[in-house]
């Protein structure tokens, strides 16, 4: 049941990102930010955790749980130290993520050559 | 006059494609979107429980889930297998972190050739800057919020 519920709501949120770049023309990297902001913001509203609840993996994967990650980030970093929690808050709580992605992209970009040579 | 008829054949064609194409390809695209976008998260809540029953906590569990899906979306992208995949799932592919990884390998394998300073240094975050960027800017503006209203 866990599964199921995470493979609807993934399975959603990419839907309303398909939705939005067919219907409106936004190319995919806007989806991506409006999806982290509106992540981060909901948040902080304290509305993404009842989406969190329901969808699991479904809800925290995609690129929208990148700022539920941001968000939950600072609120507890302002909750521990105060002031300057709100500078280090969403960094820390997303460095593991963007740490590898740099470590596996640079990786990737030693190992791998670009398929056409134009 | 030749200008007339191309614009006027350019509105034609525009009127044409849109009769045409649009809603089977919105439908069609949204069941990709849904079916791998769908497929990918459920890969990560699999991993996630498997995280947690090795005894990592709910927050390790989550990082490591993000972290392994970035190095599949990394690995896959090295590959070509993400970006053929992505041809097809659009959404499906781009939204969850996996396509994240993409958006940040994808730049650094094509722009090798301008060096590994300003080709993969300057361009592996091409798409992912923003993305970063506002994430961060909207974070400040969460936590600014709750050191004021609310703890």
């Amino acid at each position: 049941m866990e599964y199921i519920r995470a493979f609807i709501t993934g399975g959603i949120i990419c839907v309303i990102a398909q939705i939005l770049m067919d219907k409106t023309k936004l190319m995919p990297a806007r989806v991506l930010v409006i999806y982290v902001v509106a992540g981060t913001l909901l948040t902080g509203l304290g509305l993404y955790d009842y989406v969190v609840d329901f969808g699991g993996a479904g809800a925290t994967v995609p690129l929208i749980g990148f700022g539920y990650a941001l968000g939950n980030g600072v609120m507890e970093e302002v909750a521990e130290s105060g002031f300057l929690g709100i500078l280090t808050g969403g960094m820390k709580a997303t460095a593991g993520g963007i740490t590898a992605a740099i470590l596996f992209g640079y990786l990737a970009a030693i190992i791998f050559d670009p398929k056409a040579e134009i | 006059m030749a200008y007339h008829d191309n614009e006027t054949l350019k509105k034609e064609y525009g009127k044409l494609v849109k009769q045409k194409s649009p809603k089977v390809t919105l439908l069609k695209n949204c069941l990709w979107a849904f079916f791998v976008g769908g497929g990918i998260c459920t890969i990560g809540q699999l991993l996630n429980n498997g995280y947690k029953a090795l005894d990592f906590s709910k927050q390790e569990a989550t990082t490591l889930t993000s972290v392994t899906l970035i190095f599949l979306g990394a690995l896959l992208t090295g590959l070509d297998i993400y970006d053929s995949l992505g041809k097809r799932a659009g959404a499906g592919s781009i939204v969850p972190i996996s396509g994240f990884a993409n958006s940040i390998v994808a730049p650094a394998i094509e722009y090798k050739k301008e060096g590994y300073v300003f080709g993969v240094g300057a361009k592996i975050f091409n798409i992912a800057g923003p993305v970063i960027i506002y994430g961060m800017l909207a974070s400040i503006i969460v936590g600014i919020g709750y050191y004021f209203f609310g703890q």
